[in-house]
């Protein structure tokens, strides 16, 4: 295996980390217009993740400087390409961290509800746009031979790539849902399990619907396994959450996201970004990778950091892994 | 195309724009994390409630920060791509290393232990709690070395090779990249700018209560912590700039002739005060100078010589080809002396606080009322002069919070403005840098709404602070008291609210 391979199974790693640890708080995010009942209630959703979602974003983060290092032309290709699109998930994603620190800070009911807000939006939306961006990459787009895009933003909206945006978005709802199933106590429990069944339900025709479309279209031996994997998990993930087995249900529905992205990486390798207009303007593991240099560099960073990473943030888990309720939540809003 | 409204111009625009805006947070940021890490250190080993009260206070304007420098660098991270593709392409293979270096090792550090020591309060014994803000602290200054690597790269590309076939430029020498001395002496100057800013924000906050005679113990430690802080910063401030000058002159002559609008090379070269400058024709009709001052700042040699503006140019022209050469002199020039000018005042007054507030200048024990009482600053033992010259103090320190954010942001467009038209110097010049798909109404739109959003953001963010500086340190709780002694928390009483909650 080479340095770009290796670095191609990096990246898909970082993006996987990325939409199973946020998957699951833009679930929550979305969750606070679907689940709460009152303010009360969203408190105790919002604090699910309030230690760890910054944690979480970080991943992305990561996943974009790496492929700034190991793959600038397909950074550059697909930043500037996806422009309007990702400065909507920019804006998101700079209100809602702002939502989540600055929300508690004024005690009116108006400021924190115009934040809720905030944050079921910003959490909604890119949940969905993700999706479509990576409907797009596997896909293909308009890529000239300079690995310019030459399409538009309308390009960008085709049904399959709309189809995999409602893949990540009921993914992550539903993600969120056994998550916060897992992490509440009392009634906010028992509804999010019942909401699950349903989100999960939606999900799993949608990820059946475009995973077959994607398999159909790109798919090989491996991604067929992907899939499978995929569907299964997400069924498995349905009895659990029926069953009330919250840990296996949250661990299932993280399989499903694991085997979903594998599915895309799968389908993309050995492209990074294919070009619809001739096969040979392709953006391609090698052509689109870094000089052995510097991916050397990179994959000792690689080696030594993101285990402990894991380990610390794994840490982090484990130092917040109580259930909260309503009654954790002190009636004084203010700080 | 209209010049004004061309996609490279709103693209460096919005550069400036999100840059600028970015680190009015990220200085804070830094000096803020240490800051309050000592103090919770002091709690630690004292017990002494005033530190945890100054802790708490600390933190919470630290976390209020914090919380928008995240966010606006995320846009700085993704903007390269969206708006200068070229350059990515042209300069991912050495540029994104460091990049994904400060995500790796400092982002995530940052952003794991912020969320620990938030909610960790009733849930960590009270030393790892402290470990946890110096982690915070440890990552603000990590990423901070990696981001200025890659900016000091683009000051002066040291370890790599064009590659002509792939058009592009490739790291021969990724240790040369982080170790040689533009980023070493970038990296030091710019963390004591960041602490000399952390300080007089500190100094400026605690002489406004000191000023109303409110929460006068936690503010009587705070200011004498931001005032040494404000003096041990300045003057590394001070000597790193001095060095960076050094550095600067010996590997972009022509920023140092623009920031001291010298247009022809002169032996001993002077430091001009005051300029005002024909570009057009290259020359100054008014300047006041003294002589022999740059050529020491230079070269460490009164009477060395000093290549001007317009030497430089020619010689650039012969290696790189025709054209202009020349960066916006008077940006450069101005933005230098704004940025020393603002700088250097506000060390000035925190030495002056420094000195004023000295225990045996203070108001005599057998005149205080009791602990609480704010003690007259006292001028030379007179005693008279006190209580006239203590509000005045006060309050010049308090609006002298602004100056090293005014010097910080000045800082920056001289550095970034004083390069131009290079993105890389002597490498890639900034025109070639644009992303050439990204159309103009694209640009313009995300200027738009980053701008109007921030904008936005900056009302908020100063209003919460605002509020939370009137309000003062907390009072504390049980919980603050009696942290947990193990890890989890206590389950002693598993119903009990939260000590943090969102």
């Amino acid at each position: 295996m080479e340095l770009h391979d290796v670095w191609f199974v990096l990246i898909a790693v970082l993006w996987t980390g990325y939409f199973f640890l946020e998957g699951f708080d833009f679930g929550v995010g979305v969750l606070t217009k679907l689940l709460a009942r009152d303010r009360a209630e969203r408190r105790v959703l919002i604090n699910t993740i309030g230690p760890v979602w910054d944690g979480n974003e970080v991943w992305l983060l990561t996943a974009g400087g790496a492929t700034f290092a190991a793959f600038p032309e397909w950074y550059a290709t697909l930043f500037s390409g996806f422009y309007l699109p990702l400065l909507l998930i920019l804006v998101c994603l700079i209100v809602r961290g702002v939502a989540f620190e600055y929300r508690v800070k004024r005690p009116e009911e108006k400021w924190q509800r115009n934040w809720e807000t905030a944050i079921f939006w910003c959490s909604l939306l890119p949940a969905f746009l993700w999706g479509v961006a990576f409907g797009n990459i596997v896909r293909g787009v308009k890529i000239d031979q300079h690995f310019e895009y030459v399409g538009d933003v309308w390009d960008l909206l085709n049904p399959y790539a709309l189809l995999g945006g409602l893949v990540t978005l009921t993914l992550f709802t539903f993600h969120g849902a056994v998550f916060t199933a897992l992490k509440t106590v009392g009634d906010i429990r028992v509804r999010a399990r019942k909401l699950a069944r349903w989100v999960g339900l939606v999900a799993t025709i949608v990820a059946l619907a475009f995973l077959l479309w994607t398999q159909a279209d790109s798919g090989d031996g491996k991604s067929l396994v992907a899939v499978i994997l995929a569907v299964a998990a997400l069924a498995a993930a349905l009895v659990a959450n029926q069953a009330g087995r919250e840990g296996w249900a949250f661990a299932l529905s993280g399989v499903t996201i694991v085997a979903t992205v594998a599915v895309l990486f799968f389908s993309l390798f050995p492209n990074v970004m294919p070009s619809t207009l001739n096969g040979d303007w392709s953006l391609t593991v090698t052509n689109a990778s870094s000089s052995p240099y510097t991916l050397k560099i990179m994959t000792w960073l690689a080696a030594i950091a993101t285990p402990l990473v894991v380990l610390y943030q794994g840490w982090t888990y484990w130092v917040f892994r109580k259930r909260i309720g309503t009654q954790h939540i002190a009636p004084d809003a203010a700080h | 195309m209209d010049l004004a409204l061309a996609p490279e111009t709103l693209a460096r625009w919005q550069f400036g724009i999100t840059t600028v805006y970015h680190f009015l947070f990220v200085p804070l940021t830094i000096s803020l994390a240490a800051l309050t890490a000592g103090l919770q250190t002091a709690w630690v080993r004292t017990e002494k409630e005033k530190y945890l009260r100054a802790t708490k206070f600390w933190g919470k304007l630290f976390l209020i920060n914090i919380a928008m420098g995240v966010v606006t660098g995320i846009v700085q991270e993704f903007q390269f791509g969206m708006n200068w593709s070229d350059y990515s392409r042209f300069v991912g293979d050495i540029f994104g290393a460091p990049l994904a270096f400060e995500a790796l090792i400092a982002f995530f550090f940052e952003s794991t232990f912020i969320g620990l020591w938030i909610f960790g309060w009733d849930k960590l014994p009270k030393k790892i709690h402290l470990a946890c803000i110096w982690m915070v602290s440890i990552g603000t200054i990590l990423s901070a070395y990696f981001i200025l690597a890659a900016n000091s790269w683009m000051q002066h590309p040291v370890g790599y090779k064009i590659d002509k076939a792939r058009g592009r430029a490739e790291l021969t020498d990724f240790w040369a990249v982080l170790t040689q001395n533009t980023a070493l002496t970038q990296a030091f100057h710019t963390l004591s700018a960041a602490f000399l800013t952390g300080g007089a924000f500190m100094v400026g906050i605690s002489a406004y209560h000191l000023a109303r005679k409110k929460h006068i113990r936690e503010m009587k430690t705070s200011l004498r912590l931001g005032l040494i802080t404000v003096a041990i910063a300045g003057l590394l401030t001070a000597v790193s700039g001095d060095t960076l000058g050094k550095v600067m002159f010996k590997q972009q002559p022509m920023k140092m002739a623009a920031a001291e609008a010298l247009w022809d090379g002169q032996k001993p070269a002077p430091f001009s005060i005051f300029a005002y400058g024909d570009v057009e024709k290259g020359h100054n009709s008014v300047a006041i100078e003294i002589p022999g001052l740059l050529s020491f700042l230079a070269d460490d040699n009164f009477t060395s010589y000093v290549p001007g503006i317009n030497d430089v140019n020619k010689s650039e022209q012969q290696k790189f080809g025709p054209g202009d050469y020349r960066p916006n002199i008077p940006v450069a020039f101005w933005g230098f002396r704004w940025m020393i000018g603002f700088g250097m005042a506000s060390f000035a007054i925190g030495l002056a606080g420094l000195w004023l507030t000295r225990k045996k200048f203070m108001l005599p024990q057998h005149l205080r009322v009791g602990e609480d009482e704010v003690p007259h600053l006292v001028l030379f033992k007179n005693q008279a002069l006190g209580p006239k010259l203590t509000p005045w103090y006060w309050r010049i320190a308090t609006w002298t919070m602004a100056f090293p954010l005014i010097a910080n942001s000045w800082g920056w467009i001289f550095t970034e403005m004083g390069r131009q038209p290079w993105v890389v110097y002597g490498v890639l010049r900034t025109r070639d840098a644009v992303s050439p798909g990204v159309s103009q109404g694209e640009v313009l739109t995300s200027m738009a709404v980053f701008t109007a959003l921030y904008a936005i953001l900056a009302v908020v963010e100063v209003k919460l602070l605002a509020k939370y500086v009137k309000a003062g340190p907390p009072d504390l709780t049980e919980a603050d008291l009696n942290p947990p002694t193990k890890i989890g928390g206590d389950t002693r009483d598993a119903d009990k609210p939260m000590a943090f909650s969102y």
